[in-house]
């Protein structure tokens, strides 16, 4: 019954650190999953698809946020956001 | 009647009565809904989602179009935001799982999330809040929650009071009807203020809180031009304000007819007569006003307007719509003058303990080169279709300079390797704003086309005043006599080494300071469009002879002072129309 949860540490590595284009980003990649991916800063969460909420969260560069995805794609679900955050957002140089 | 200073952020004076704008934010009081109605409330926000959407589209075309693509940009953010899929999840929950009104939901969702961004320690998600606030209160105005927008209703002439004026709600200001405004906060670099003085609207911000002691309809006075707004003025200062303003419309009058006519002394010498502008749009009353060229073309907002780091092709829009418009004048094109403390999209750098004497203008620029080749490529692309010229702020050392020409020979081997249609050959200078700059400025001839004096750097550096700092803003005087033998020794060497020289800057805008400026030999100025008809009824009313003589006994003085009061007495003398108020 209970649905699979994965978890994992991601750190912000783009330069602008979770500002509105990357937060836009990621809620709408979140979207594409039946999951709920949340973030985690300290002790505040934010939910991945909900844009305003991943704001406050007020995250510069070089903040480890923890990322947990629970539901049918969780797997899934939790690579892809790691990897968009591992990618900077796709802000980093390609150098 | 009482008199409250602030900041000024555009000019002019305006008289007329207080439209207060309550702007604590909606209190929508907690409100249910029969499980009945649950599908027509959420189709009453979905649709007053649409109709805020259609709206910022058409604020961010129509102030693109008044004020250029940057500017326009400043609504996508709020476009971004409505269309957060997250946020309207979340509007829906509490529509159909706990069965609050649209309005409810709204109301606590937003304020929510725009105090949580307000408190995060982020000047740049300060302003996020900002825009949450300003979405928040158009859904509310679509939901019929809040009574209909005054800003909306207006039928006579207003003085608009307000916490705060999102962008937003200033460039949809029914000019016709708002004469002028005045905020508690904000500063002279937000987006409220460049948009008011894009619109050439009296504006005072950041005065601190006044709306309590106001009524609504209370006389005011908002002077943009001292930064001040007085409330329920006495019938003297009615009076005075108004004859002021009467001067001063006959003036502009009159001086509009010099239009046509050469920036020319009496004695039959032509001074060059430029503009500054920050704004494509600006250029229009450039033209209107007969501005030999953009003496100016401040390229920060560029910067500033968007989250996103301006692409080649923002660059090149504009620059081209500035070129393109001055029909063959000169545009001289400024690269980036910021500081890293003041970058809206990126945070460039750690922040710094004296940003003045920090990562600023070039600096910043030749230690983010690609931001600047960016700029650099446009600038040359830009050039193909007029007379465009390249100028470098705050350089300091010859080295400075001989790495950002380095650049832009680098860039124009680029730009031909692509095969791209550009120009190598414009004329590349620098602005004369730091005291080493003056010390070295006969070696810099050597090496650059062109220098214009930058004045207000040029007293903060040789001075060592930080002008915003109130405890030392008396020592910030342009008509200080260092300041003046170091301009004098900036125009001396350039007319000697045949180098031209202009002067951009508050001075040159000031027609007392403009007769000691000719007197020291300076033959081109460059002033704000609105500055330009009194500056060329000096030039038209005077000899140089005159100036030369005034130059002569001001380089004598000793105080700022004694050397403004001088001047505005032979102003008096010479040009005794201009000396009003």
């Amino acid at each position: 019954m209970s649905n699979p949860t994965c978890q994992q540490i991601v750190v912000v590595k783009n330069e602008k650190g979770l500002h509105l284009r990357p937060a836009e980003l990621l809620a709408r990649l979140a979207m594409q999953f039946e999951s709920t991916v949340m973030v985690t800063k300290d002790d505040q969460s934010a939910d991945c698809k909900n844009m305003l909420s991943v704001l406050t969260l007020g995250a510069v560069q070089g903040t480890p946020l923890g990322l947990s995805a629970e539901g049918s794609d969780a797997v899934e679900a939790l690579a892809a956001v790691a990897e968009l955050f591992d990618q900077g957002f796709h802000e980093l140089d390609s150098e | 009647m009482l008199e409250l200073q602030g900041i000024p952020v555009s000019p002019g004076v305006a008289i007329g009565p207080a439209l207060v704008l309550d702007d604590e934010g909606y209190r929508i009081p907690r409100c249910l809904i029969p499980a009945a109605d649950i599908s027509v409330e959420w189709g009453r926000l979905l649709s007053a989602f649409g109709k805020v959407a259609k709206q910022l589209e058409v604020n961010r075309k129509q102030t693109a179009e008044r004020l250029g693509e940057e500017a326009g940009r400043i609504f996508s953010a709020q476009q971004q935001m409505l269309s957060d899929p997250g946020l309207l999840a979340e509007l829906e929950g509490r529509v159909h799982q706990q069965q609050q009104s649209a309005a409810y939901a709204v109301s606590r969702v937003l304020h929510r999330y725009a105090e949580a961004l307000g408190k995060l320690n982020s000047p740049f998600l300060a302003e996020r809040a900002e825009d949450v606030l300003d979405i928040e209160k158009q859904l509310l105005h679509r939901l019929g929650a809040v009574t209909s927008d005054p800003l909306s209703n207006l039928d006579e002439p207003v003085i608009l009071l307000a916490r705060n004026l999102t962008p937003s709600e200033t460039a949809n200001l029914d000019r016709h009807y708002v004469r002028g405004f005045c905020t508690e906060i904000g500063g002279p670099g937000g987006h409220t203020a460049i948009v008011a003085k894009g619109l050439e609207l009296p504006a005072v911000v950041g005065i601190g809180q006044f709306l309590d002691r106001i009524g609504q309809g209370s006389q005011v006075i908002v002077d943009g031009d001292r930064g001040c707004m007085i409330v329920d003025p006495d019938q003297a200062t009615i009076d005075r304000y108004e004859e002021r303003a009467q001067i001063r419309q006959k003036l502009t009058l009159r001086l509009a007819e010099l239009r046509d006519l050469p920036a020319e002394t009496v004695d039959g010498q032509r001074v060059t007569l430029s503009a500054n502008i920050e704004f494509p749009h600006e250029v229009d009353a450039c033209l209107q006003r007969g501005a030999d060229g953009i003496g100016l073309y401040r390229t920060e907002f560029l910067y500033l307007s968007s989250d996103e780091e301006p692409s080649e092709e923002d660059h090149y829009q504009a620059y081209t719509e500035v070129v393109g418009a001055m029909q063959g004048r000169p545009v001289v094109i400024r690269t980036l003058d910021l500081g890293a403390d003041k970058m809206g999209h990126t945070s460039l750098h750690e922040p710094e303990n004296n940003p003045f004497l920090g990562l600023r203008s070039i600096r910043l620029s030749l230690k983010n080169q690609d931001l600047f080749r960016t700029q650099i490529r446009a600038v040359l692309r830009a050039a193909v279709h007029g007379d465009v010229r390249m100028m470098f702020p705050l350089i300091s050392t010859l080295q400075e300079l001989r790495t950002a020409r380095m650049l832009v020979n680098i860039v124009i081997d680029d730009l031909r390797e692509e095969g791209a249609d550009f120009r190598s050959d414009i004329p590349i200078g620098m602005m004369v704003e730091v005291p080493a700059a003056v010390i070295m400025i006969d070696r810099f001839a050597e090496e650059v086309d062109f220098f214009s004096i930058g004045t207000n750097d040029l007293v903060q550096y040789t001075l060592a005043v930080d002008r915003s700092n109130e405890s030392v803003a008396e020592l910030y005087q342009s008509s200080d006599p260092a300041v003046l033998r170091l301009i004098k020794q900036t125009v001396d060497v350039s007319n000697k080494t045949n180098t031209p020289v202009g002067i951009c800057g508050e001075m040159s805008s000031n027609p007392a300071r403009v007769l000691l400026l000719l007197g020291l030999g300076v033959r081109s100025v460059s002033v704000p469009p609105l500055a330009i008809p009194r500056i060329k009824k000096v030039i038209r009313s005077v000899t140089i002879a005159d100036c030369e003589e005034i130059a002569c006994r001001v380089m004598q003085l000793e105080s700022a002072r004694e050397v403004d009061l001088y001047l505005l007495d032979r102003l008096g003398d010479l040009v005794p129309e201009l000396v009003v108020q």
